[in-house]
């Protein structure tokens, strides 16, 4: 008669907080509750825009408030994680190729900070002038 | 497989949301920072001058086709590729059960709040 | 071979032990051994069973990362035992576990059963443009250009040791999903010329338990000790997945 009789450990509900690697992808993954609360944030200040100039002006006080700060300081190194992590995997979904050797991942990556800074600085410019 | 029967396969649905996440995820990686760092940060605690981003200005442009779609793509997009990421760290943290709810309201969530920026953008016209 | 020089130092490594006749769930047993600098981790294994305890179970065979049987997890990392070395932990325990996310037989050992069964379902060889249309010998060869190979090279190195499956909690959290491995197995097929499967293996991609059961956490890439990069397969197999969803709208089947 067979002796086996495998046993089958199951992975614990914690499992990504005994590695970094995977402590590191569930705050990306958690970033998401931050930028949705700022798209809320965003939501509620177009619904007061159309309610008028007071209404408006009442949203843009209530971003003053300590804790608002706080949240979007928050939202805000969260979304700049996303936004490391996205440009660091971005390479993987591109398969460019030019005369036989795949474009370098270097390339990509770079090619997308660029594109951020550039973006970064023309929204300022376009709030500011 | 030793019979020669081909296994049934069912095509899934997730390319929609997919293309959905991608395309948020892309906005957000790109934009989402700076627009934090001006409507949360430098304007709310006086580092920068309000410039465009008030009342008169803002209506103005929200009144446009162009203004209109804007506003929609920046404060709805993110929604899809953010709601996308809950519903699978859910299953990641082993919320099991009503998997099928667990999409209803997630992919629900992003779907009410882009249809309420989307009518209010309308009401202004 | 020149003995490795005696220092007298000794290295304590944990190994999680189970004996399915005996145990009722496995427990960890350590042991000391004697450490030198070039000793990798299976020889530190072939000591305990040489001189500690001949129970000791484990697989391994060539010694050189190239047959992909001496999987484990030290410290809580996939590795290959022969690729990991004691000096990286020195003077520090090491922990040796049987690669997660697959049943243990015993021991070290695990049941492959599941992996080998993934592999085998994405259709891993070619496939030719018709079935029955085989090319006659005295045609000649499949040429390639070596561009040509180049789409598929990187995806077709892997040696099959699992470390991406114990690597990837999606399969840790459901095992139907047909894994890195597999994946990268069916991109590498679907990438090469002279193979006209490509239809048929989508199928299986565009299943929820083929590439949409992955939400990019990306370790399987890292502990690959081949470099395959699956998860960048898995992200290739996504685009083309979409583009058939797309296709697949306008002419249903
Ligand atoms: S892809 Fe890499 S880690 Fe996975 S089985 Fe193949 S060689 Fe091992
Ligand atoms: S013994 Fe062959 S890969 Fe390690």
């Amino acid at each position: 008669m067979s002796k086996r009789k495998p046993y089958t450990r199951e992975l614990p509900s914690d499992w990504w907080m005994k590695q970094l690697f995977y402590t590191k992808y569930m705050i990306r993954e958690g970033s998401s509750v931050f930028i949705t609360l700022y798209s809320l944030i965003l939501a509620w200040g177009v619904l007061r825009l159309s309610q008028g100039e007071v209404a408006f002006n009442g949203w843009m006080a209530s971003l003053q408030n300590p804790l608002m700060i706080i949240l979007h300081l928050i939202a805000l190194a969260l979304a700049l994680y996303h936004t490391i992590t996205w440009f660091s995997l971005a390479p993987k979904a591109v398969d460019l190729w030019i005369k036989g050797k795949r474009l370098d991942d270097k390339v990509i990556i770079s090619g997308h900070y660029a594109t951020f800074i550039i973006a970064t600085i023309l929204c300022l410019l376009i709030i500011t002038l | 497989m030793s019979e020669n029967k081909e296994k049934t396969y069912i095509r899934s649905h997730e390319p929609v949301f997919w293309g959905l996440f991608g395309a948020g995820g892309m906005l957000t990686a790109f934009l989402t920072p700076v627009m934090i760092l001006i409507t949360g940060l430098l304007i709310p605690l006086g580092i920068i001058d309000k410039g465009n981003f008030n009342y008169q200005t803002l209506h103005n442009f929200a009144t446009t086709w162009f203004g209109a779609a804007v506003i929609l793509v920046l404060v709805a997009l993110p929604l899809w590729h953010t709601l996308h990421r809950i519903f699978h760290a859910l299953h990641d943290l082993g919320v099991k059960r009503g998997r099928d709810w667990q999409m209803v309201f997630c992919y629900g969530f992003a779907f009410a709040v882009s249809v309420f920026v989307f009518t209010l953008l309308l009401q202004m016209f | 071979m020149s003995k490795p020089v005696e220092t007298g130092q000794i290295i304590d490594i944990d190994i999680l032990r189970y004996r399915p006749e005996e145990d009722k769930k496995p427990f960890t047993q350590t042991f000391e051994v004697p450490y030198t600098e070039d000793m990798s981790i299976l020889e530190a294994l072939q000591h305990i069973k040489d001189h500690l305890d001949s129970t000791i179970s484990f697989r391994w065979s060539c010694r050189m990362a190239i047959c992909g049987s001496c999987g484990l997890m030290v410290n809580g990392v996939p590795k290959l035992g022969c690729k990991a070395f004691l000096r990286d932990y020195y003077p520090k325990k090491i922990s040796l576990e049987p690669l997660a996310n697959f049943p243990i037989e015993r021991d070290l050992v695990v049941v492959m059963d599941d992996f080998i069964k993934k592999l085998e379902e994405i259709k891993p060889y070619i496939i030719p443009e018709k079935t029955g249309d085989k090319k006659c010998l005295s045609e000649g060869p499949h040429k390639q250009t070596p561009e040509q190979m180049a789409k598929y090279k990187q995806f077709s190195m892997c040696i099959n040791c699992g470390l991406c499956y114990a690597a990837c909690p999606q399969y840790g959290l459901d095992n139907k999903f047909t894994g890195p491995a597999a994946l990268a197995l069916l991109a590498r097929y679907n990438r090469d010329s002279r193979d006209f499967g490509e239809a048929q293996r989508m199928k299986i991609v565009n299943q929820e338990e083929g590439v949409w059961g992955c939400t990019f956490v990306g370790y399987c890439s890292v502990v690959c000790p081949k470099g395959v990069d699956p998860a960048a397969a898995i992200q290739l197999l996504k685009v083309e997945s979409s583009k058939d969803y797309l296709i697949g709208m306008f002419k249903p089947e």
